[in-house]
């Protein structure tokens, strides 16, 4: 089958990204609207065409899917085997992100024709999703590690555009200074891994590097630095620059300030797309990984289940929705890096591959619905508080239901589609794992804790004030917003029978999947053991949430604010940085180097004051150097003669 | 006169005939006086020339020539520098070396 | 009898330089100068250059001194007293000048090869005359044409600069 369509699905929306962010301000806005959801319309028919294609219609090889690139251009050549390449690459996860990437953005496009109604940047707001889903759609399809990090670059720029949007407000903006400078920070880690990979390698190719038969893989490097081979190190560098742009500790800091911006923003960037491309990094590096690097891959699964912990014991305390989901984002990011982590290559040892990617699928289908509802709630009360919420289920019936079925999916109870993946991912800790399974049990259960607190705080007490004395009636939203959020429960729902032990394995062959039923049922209980006790607490307003939190007053208050780590940021770069090392370099930089320059012109002014009667205009004056010059030239060859 | 006085007592007196020139052509504030300082060199030098032509190459007739046409021009160049002394007095009102420097400002 | 005359001659022309240079009198320097040109012109009678020393006496001696006479007499006040020198000043020229001395009477006198001279001296008018309008190897036809010609520029160049201005 002939896939160069496969092309369009990138270009189309930047084409929409061109028209709107061009010629928007002189369009209607809501043609600004319709060209983006267009062009992402006809992505999402090419991606799902692309993808019955490539995992249905075609025939299997003996070495399962192969990776297809119907274009591969040469872009910059630096030397026989070293150059960088712009390219479309089809292999099996590539095909499921541009899937993903294209149902999340096709939906949040619907909604935001909804939820943007009214705003003043409404077309800016268009261009930069259709910017934003350009350099996502890039990414995933990048042929060699060059491209992925520009399209890399690209997402993080079209991050910032988007949470900087409402840029009159100064926590918006530094909101968006802040996830552009900390990525950016990651991004020299992930930039030093590529030149030392591709040192080692000759070139940036995916295809050469990842070859469980190439050069990379079966003979290693013999250099050794610090105790570790020098692909080690490569490795360890990337996965520092995908922890950042997934929010891992201790990179996690601008995620939860991201949440300054539009909600349709938050689901579509901040909870499917972007934040799982540091995931998607390590998943299209993984023969290199788990081949070749087998201790950076331990510190990809540590890393992966201390942040979902860490996130999820901070999302108990949490009060402003949008905050509690994005600590939810992370802690379920870190399940599936840690997933990444614990698995092995090829077959039923790459169990924790295919449960990565499965929860990636899933998690941006619920995930996006529970954005998606977030925002529809705050469009009604226009408040991000959990305060001013509670007992919303009368008004928002349709987003009560969605969101239920999005809590549900996230708690892992079947048979929605979370409970497929989460379950996998721990039966892959377990059988490699102890320690990071114990930890993983626990998260799960903390998980469904946290997310149905969210859900009665928001649709059920509501003992705080009563809404009929609100000034404004809270009201369902449109059917344009409530059309995706209908869309994504039946994802939720159903995506988890989907079978991906077939089609997105770590060696591109399928595998046997077998049901492990005793870790099934033991996740199952944990989320429903979560769920009661979020119920016995929050459905019903009452004092015992209040009377925990005087009972573990130090752990709660750390736990509510974040375990001081942005305070700490704020003290190392102050105190540490700027006045130790900044203001030092200032000072050489003020008073030596200008203060040379500033010497030389001293100098140059004195000694042209004493010499400036050289050219007096003084005939006699001349006339005596003339004859000094020209007896000092006499002497001066005389002497030579003699 | 050859060979009765040698040659370096001629050129002991032009050169030092030529250096007083040069004391006074740096010293003088007048410009007369720096005219006839100048004047004391080309003597000087038409001296210089005509005592080697007498006293190393006398059946050649070179020093003589040139002794003659410094005399010519030297006439020619007091007479142009006058001039210009004249202008230079009709104009600044003084034949003071210095006036002429500073009121240029 | 020659050599007692060359010694008067050095004399006057060494005494009257440095009169020359040091009076504070501007006619007086005018007047000394004229005494060195006419012992200038002893010494080349004494050479047996006549042709030489009569043109000396009328050209230099008679023209140009009496060319400067007129011209300071017309100009500043011809019995104002010139100012001194200043110290500075007089220190740096009288270094140059004995630097300079020193040079070249130090230069002649390293130098040992100065062959006598051993034919007679040919300088009558009539030689000099040929001279002069000949071309080829002992002729200065050329500087002579030249010269006439610098005497045309100089002369009308002399009318120009100090003519009255009649537009100004």
């Amino acid at each position: 089958m002939d896939y160069s369509l496969s092309v369009w699905i990138i270009l189309l929306p930047f084409l929409a990204f061109l028209i709107t962010g061009l010629a928007g301000g002189r369009m209607k806005a809501i043609v600004s609207g319709i060209i983006g959801t267009a062009s992402m319309a006809i992505a999402f028919v090419l991606s799902i065409m692309t993808a019955w294609s490539y995992f249905f219609a075609s025939t299997q090889g003996a070495e399962g899917f192969a990776a297809i690139s119907p274009i591969n251009m040469v872009w910059l050549r630096f030397g026989d085997t070293l150059h960088i390449d712009l390219g479309v690459m089809l292999d099996p996860i590539s095909v499921m992100m541009l899937v993903v990437i294209t149902t999340v953005s096709l939906m949040v496009h619907i909604y935001s024709i909804g939820y943007m109604q009214g705003e003043s940047g409404f077309a800016r707001f268009f261009a930069c999703l259709s910017l934003f889903s350009f350099s996502m759609l890039g990414l995933v399809v990048a042929t060699n590690l060059f491209q992925m990090y520009m399209f890399w670059e690209l997402v993080g720029l079209s991050s910032y555009l988007l949470i900087g949007f409402y840029y009159d407000r100064p926590s918006a903006v530094a909101a968006s200074k802040k996830a552009f400078i900390v990525t950016r920070f990651a991004d020299l880690g992930f930039l030093l891994g590529i030149l030392l990979l591709s040192f080692t390698t000759g070139t940036f190719d995916f295809q050469t590097i990842t070859n469980p038969a190439g050069p990379l893989i079966t003979q290693p490097s013999s250099a050794m630095f610090m105790g570790a081979s020098l692909t080690t190190i490569a490795v360890t560098l990337i996965f520092m620059g995908g922890a950042g742009k997934s929010a891992m500790f201790p990179l996690h800091i601008w995620l939860p300030d991201a949440m300054e911006g539009p909600t349709p923003v938050s689901a579509l960037i901040h909870a499917a797309t972007m934040v799982v491309a540091g995931v998607y990094l390590v998943a299209r590096l993984f023969p290199v990984y788990a081949l070749a690097a087998p201790s950076a891959l331990q510190i990809v699964a540590w890393v992966g289940g201390f942040s979902s912990l860490f996130a999820a014991v901070i999302a108990c305390t949490q009060t402003d929705i949008k905050r509690v989901l994005a600590y939810s984002t992370m802690s379920q990011i870190g399940y599936m890096m840690l997933a990444l982590g614990v698995s092995g290559y090829g077959g039923e040892n790459g169990l924790g591959y295919m449960a990565s990617m499965f929860h990636l699928f899933t998690h941006a289908m619920f995930k996006a619905l529970l954005f998606l509802g977030a925002g529809s709630v705050i469009h009604a009360v226009h408040s991000n508080e959990m305060k001013d919420m509670g007992g919303l289920r009368k008004f928002l019936p349709i987003t009560h239901l969605t969101f239920l079925i999005a809590c549900l999916a996230i708690s892992g109870i079947p048979p929605f589609a979370g409970f497929f993946s989460k379950d996998e991912i721990l039966v892959a800790a377990f059988q490699h794992n102890m320690p990071l399974f114990v930890i993983e049990y626990i998260v799960a259960g903390l998980t469904a804790f946290y997310m149905f607190r969210l859900y009665y705080r928001i649709f059920w007490s509501d003992s705080e004030h009563s809404h009929d004395n609100a000034h404004h009636t809270p009201h369902e939203s449109p059917l344009v917003m409530t059309l995706p959020l209908m869309f994504l429960a039946v994802a939720s729902a159903t995506v988890g029978f989907l079978p991906f032990h077939e089609l997105v394995t770590s060696d591109h062959k399928g595998f046997e999947a077998v049901m492990h039923w005793d870790l099934a049922s033991a996740s199952v209980l944990i989320g429903v053991v979560g769920i009661v006790a979020a119920t016995v607490m929050y459905r019903r307003s009452s004092t015992l949430p209040d009377r925990i939190a005087e009972g573990m007053k130090a752990l709660y208050t750390a736990a509510y604010r974040k375990f001081y780590i942005d305070e700490i940021y704020v003290f190392v770069t102050k105190r540490i940085i700027f006045n130790g090392i900044s203001a030092p370099v200032a000072w050489f930089d003020r008073h030596i180097v200008d203060g040379t320059m500033n010497g030389i012109a001293w100098l140059t002014n004195a000694v042209s004051y004493r010499i400036r009667n050289l050219q007096s205009g003084q005939l006699q004056w001349y006339a005596f150097v003339l004859v000094i010059s020209v007896i000092a030239l006499g002497v001066s060859a005389f002497c030579m003669i003699r | 006169m050859f060979p009765d006085i040698p040659l370096s007592h001629v050129v002991i007196v032009s050169t030092l005939m030529f250096f007083i020139g040069v004391y006074g052509f740096m010293t003088r504030k007048n410009l007369f006086a720096i005219l006839m300082s100048t004047e004391l060199i080309l003597n000087a030098v038409a001296l210089n020339f005509v005592a080697f032509n007498y006293y190393l190459y006398p059946d050649k007739m070179q020093g003589l020539f040139f002794a003659l046409f410094i005399i010519g021009i030297a006439a020619a160049e007091a007479a142009v520098a006058i001039a210009i002394i004249v202008a230079i007095y009709k104009n600044f009102r003084s034949v003071n070396v210095e006036d002429i420097s500073q009121m240029k400002q | 009898m020659k050599p007692v005359l060359f010694y008067v001659m050095a004399a006057i022309i060494l005494l009257g330089s440095a009169l020359t240079v040091s009076s504070r009198m501007i006619l007086r320097a005018a007047v000394y100068l004229l005494f060195v040109l006419v012992a200038t012109a002893g010494i080349y009678f004494l050479m047996d250059y006549t042709f030489l020393a009569a043109s000396q006496l009328t050209l230099y001696a008679g023209g140009i001194i009496v060319l400067i006479i007129f011209a300071v007499m017309l100009t500043s006040g011809s019995g104002e007293l010139q100012p001194k020198v200043g110290r500075t000043k007089a220190a740096l020229a009288i270094l140059a000048s004995v630097a300079g001395t020193l040079t070249c009477l130090a230069s002649y006198f390293a130098y040992n090869a100065f062959l006598p001279r051993t034919v007679p001296t040919d300088s009558s008018v009539r030689a000099i005359g040929a001279a002069l309008v000949s071309t080829g190897q002992n002729g200065y036809m050329l500087p002579f044409e030249v010269i006439s010609v610098l005497l045309l520029a100089a002369m009308i160049a002399a009318i120009i600069i100090a003519r009255r201005d009649a537009e100004s």
